[in-house]
């Protein structure tokens, strides 16, 4: 595949592994969140920590939209679909989210409920018009990546002058988050905020572009270098970070060039700005209620707005008291610290956000990553030789 | 209705073009006869059926061991790019007993039908069924119909059993894999899950990808042939992918497993479909191909008389087995780290994220 | 998040949409977020939309990037050893 294979080099990765190793400084660590669980994936996914040296410690963080949506959202979707006449259209991420009392979209779904699996919000409009007596609700999640696309269904919807069709909107904001990873001061006994830089959003960024990081770099003096999505990328991004913290440098850089403008995508952005406006308050996962950090449908659109149209009202949902998830997110613990990982909580049977989708930081140590706890035992253990 | 029936018995024909199941195609009567007379038995052709019992009766086979398998099978779609349910469910069989090793020598397959189904599609099936068991030379010998009301089966569903024989001195099991051992695959991974899902609303792509679908017994007897001894198990990583057959291969032997990623052969467009839906082919399945666990000396042997073999023409050795208390799937990736395979607890999905 | 992936733009349809092809695997998607999309072209697909082009020139640029760094560590492992 063009644009890809070549960011997935091994060879290459070996040697800007050792540009890495030779250019941290002994003396000192460093540690950098990606933001992105996009970035999570890949990095689990391909085994980069294994390249990285040990004095710089990757710390994941919650760009995850299907682990940050609170169970109180997941509750109120399969609401909607129990009703008669509704059709529910959604990401398959979001089938098997536990919601309140062991519930999901999936048991909902062999209980009865029309919830259809769709690729795009497209699919869902064209669902709309060719049921005209279905209700067909969208359940739209994602950062502003996946925004744009929302807004682009909404104005198909629109222009076909459909009624029977409406978005249950869960959209969020990324520089908010991080704002909030940042301000969140650590728990009682915590050590303060570990994190000197991020590697920020692929995808997001080609919408939003490199403006909304310039708080980040500027007043709280952590760099943000925006990298692609491919694990040569990741990699090329923490050279970059680590050379901004060598050089006491505290700007936003771009790593994904091919992809990311300074801008962003104005269209993305015009089209977003029709059709949204951003929310008061909105809970996240692991997070807390954060002012200003969600989207939802303008007045002028609120009969195509599900909030709206059904009449939902969200019930706060609380996490088992021992999750450790709030931790992990800002970087203060990591998942084996949690009591309840692997035992109680598991992809399976997730107890917090983390652990929700394959992109979470502890769902991400389960799915690929565990097995280093056992390295130091085994004499098989798969750490090249440097 | 037989050769004994009498000459001018008056039997209204199928319309197999238009005509549909209804229940009373599944109430034993002449309704039912007629279906399996003009579909099943058409199809399927063979001296057991003709007998007209409701078993088929035969020969001991001299000497060995004999092998029983049953399957169900209720894929959706029911046609698929590369194959059919009915083709998919003698492929399947025929596999689950040749991965003992055994030769497969009969089939039998029980449909249950939904209401409204369409004869000719039916037919489609059967003839489709009968085709790949007389490839195969194992004949589906007895068969059962029932007919269920509209909405209680997906179209047909179709349940079988096979069984076999073990030649002596042959023992492949899933608790035989011992460290040292060497791990080849017979071919390329994803195929199957990504044709079956091409079809799916909603996911909708042009592709060339083909289920591999096939029957694995005449490439099985050529590796008996070739590392007969050394062979540890064979095993069809069918639903879960490679994923569920390592890491239940690891918990029934007790071991661990270290593979390659780059040693496992994917197709560029499985690749490429997998990437845009964000599935892993590791956990994709797969209807055509097996996972071989040999003792080292027998390697080389194994894997020259696969590439020798049609459906093997791609094998590859993908690791090797190692001590693990943890029964770890672990992977080298393409990109030089590393990780563990997990065991997916359920299908996997695609995902946005 | 954001899984997205970069393919190619094989030919172009009526209201937005394009035909897009990855190693063979083609798929309609909607091009209304990306402005002068034309055949040729490659673009990064998230939820059956193009979200941005990429910039040819910066990717090769980007690959230059990658080597340079790649060699600086192969230089920094060779002083090791010796």
């Amino acid at each position: 595949m063009k644009y890809v294979n070549e960011y997935r080099d091994g060879a290459l990765a070996r040697d800007i592994a050792a540009a890495i190793a030779a250019e941290v400084r002994p003396d000192r660590t460093y540690a950098f969140m990606e933001f992105c669980g996009g970035h999570t994936h890949a990095i689990s996914r391909y085994g980069v920590e294994d390249l990285l040296p040990a004095n710089l410690r990757m710390i994941h963080g919650p760009g995850c939209p299907v682990c940050v949506l609170p169970v109180g959202r997941i509750d109120d979707a399969i609401l909607l679909a129990r009703r008669p006449g509704v059709t529910l259209c959604t990401y398959a991420d979001l089938m098997r989210v536990p919601a309140s009392k062991s519930a999901s979209l999936l048991k909902a779904k062999a209980d009865g409920a029309d919830i259809r699996m769709i690729y795009s919000p497209l699919d869902a409009v064209r669902i709309a018009e060719a049921e005209p007596d279905r209700q067909v609700v969208f359940f739209a999640i994602g950062f502003e990546t996946t925004t744009p696309p929302t807004a682009v269904a909404l104005k198909t919807a629109e222009a076909k002058g459909l009624t029977n069709f409406s978005v249950f909107c869960n959209h969020v904001l990324t520089p908010v988050a991080m704002r909030a990873i940042l301000d969140t001061p650590p728990a009682q006994g915590e050590p303060p905020i570990a994190i000197e830089g991020f590697v920020g959003p692929a995808h997001v960024s080609t919408i939003i572009g490199m403006e909304p990081y310039r708080e980040f770099a500027e007043n709280d003096r952590k760099p943000v270098v925006i990298a692609g999505f491919e694990p040569l990328d990741v990699m090329q991004a923490i050279l970059m970070l680590v050379r901004q913290v060598n050089e006491q440098r505290s700007e936003v850089e771009n790593q994904y060039i091919r992809a990311v403008t300074q801008a962003g995508n104005a269209t993305a952005q015009a089209i977003c700005e029709e059709y949204f406006e951003i929310r008061e308050n909105f809970e996240w996962r692991g997070l807390g209620v954060l002012a200003a950090s969600a989207l939802k449908l303008r007045d002028k659109y609120a009969r195509f707005d599900a909030e709206q149209r059904f009449a939902v009202t969200t019930v706060h949902a609380d996490d088992n008291p021992a999750c450790e998830c709030g931790s992990i997110l800002r970087g203060q613990k990591k998942p084996a610290e949690c009591k309840l990982f692997g035992t109680v909580c598991t992809p399976e049977t997730p107890m917090g956000s983390c652990m929700v989708s394959s992109e979470g930081a502890c769902a991400a140590h389960w799915a690929y990553g565990r097995f280093r706890e056992h390295q130091a035992r085994s004499a098989t253990s798969l750490l090249p030789v440097s | 209705m037989n050769r004994h029936s009498p000459a001018k018995t008056y039997r209204r024909k199928l319309d197999l073009k238009h005509g549909r199941v209804d229940m009373s195609h599944g109430a034993g009567g002449r309704a039912m006869a007629d279906l399996i007379t003009g579909i099943f038995r058409a199809a399927f052709a063979n001296e057991w059926l003709d007998q007209g019992n409701d078993q088929a009766s035969f020969p001991t086979p001299a000497g060995g061991r004999m092998v029983m398998t049953t399957d169900g099978y209720v894929v959706s779609p029911l046609f698929f790019p590369g194959g059919d349910i009915g083709s998919l469910a003698v492929h399947g069989t025929i596999n689950d007993v040749a991965m003992a090793g055994a030769r497969p020598l009969y089939l039998s397959a029980s449909f249950i039908i939904e209401e409204g189904f369409p004869f000719s599609d039916l037919k489609r099936i059967a003839d489709s069924m009968g085709r790949a068991a007389a490839e195969a030379g194992v004949p589906v010998v007895t068969g059962d119909t029932k007919v269920v009301e509209r909405g209680k089966a997906d179209g047909v569903f179709i349940a079988t059993a096979g069984i076999g024989t073990v030649p002596d001195g042959i023992v492949l099991s899933g608790d035989r894999a011992v460290p040292g051992d060497v791990v080849l695959i017979s071919g390329s991974l994803g195929d199957h899950g990504v044709a079956i899902m091409s079809c799916r609303a909603n996911l909708e792509f042009e592709t060339a990808i083909l289920s591999d679908s096939a029957a694995l017994h005449d490439l099985v007897a050529a590796m008996i042939a070739a590392a007969g001894p050394h062979l540890r198990l064979l095993r069809d990583p069918t639903r879960g992918g490679l994923a569920a057959t390592l890491n239940e291969l690891a918990h029934q032997s007790g071991v661990g497993f270290r593979i390659d990623e780059d040693a496992i052969p994917v197709k560029p467009q499985v690749a490429a479909a997998c990437e845009l839906l964000g599935l892993d082919p590791l956990f994709v399945a797969n209807e055509g191909k097996l996972v071989a666990v040999v003792a080292p000396e027998g390697a080389d042997a194994l894997l020259a008389a696969m590439r020798a073999h049609g459906l093997g023409r791609e094998a590859a050795v993908i690791g090797s087995v190692v001590e693990d208390d943890q029964r770890f799937v672990q992977m080298t990736t393409s990109f030089g780290g590393g990780r563990i395979v997990d065991w997916l607890s359920g299908e996997q999905l695609p995902r946005i994220c | 998040m954001c899984l997205a992936i970069p393919a190619l733009v094989t030919q172009l349809l009526p209201d937005k949409m394009a035909r897009i092809s990855l190693d063979g695997v083609m798929k309609t998607i909607s091009v209304m977020l990306v402005e002068n999309v034309a055949p040729g072209d490659y673009v990064i697909v998230h939820v059956g939309h193009a979200l941005a082009k990429i910039d040819q020139v910066e990717a090769a640029h980007t690959l230059a990037l990658l080597a340079e760094a790649a060699a600086l560590g192969e230089a920094a492992v060779a002083e090791r050893r010796a």
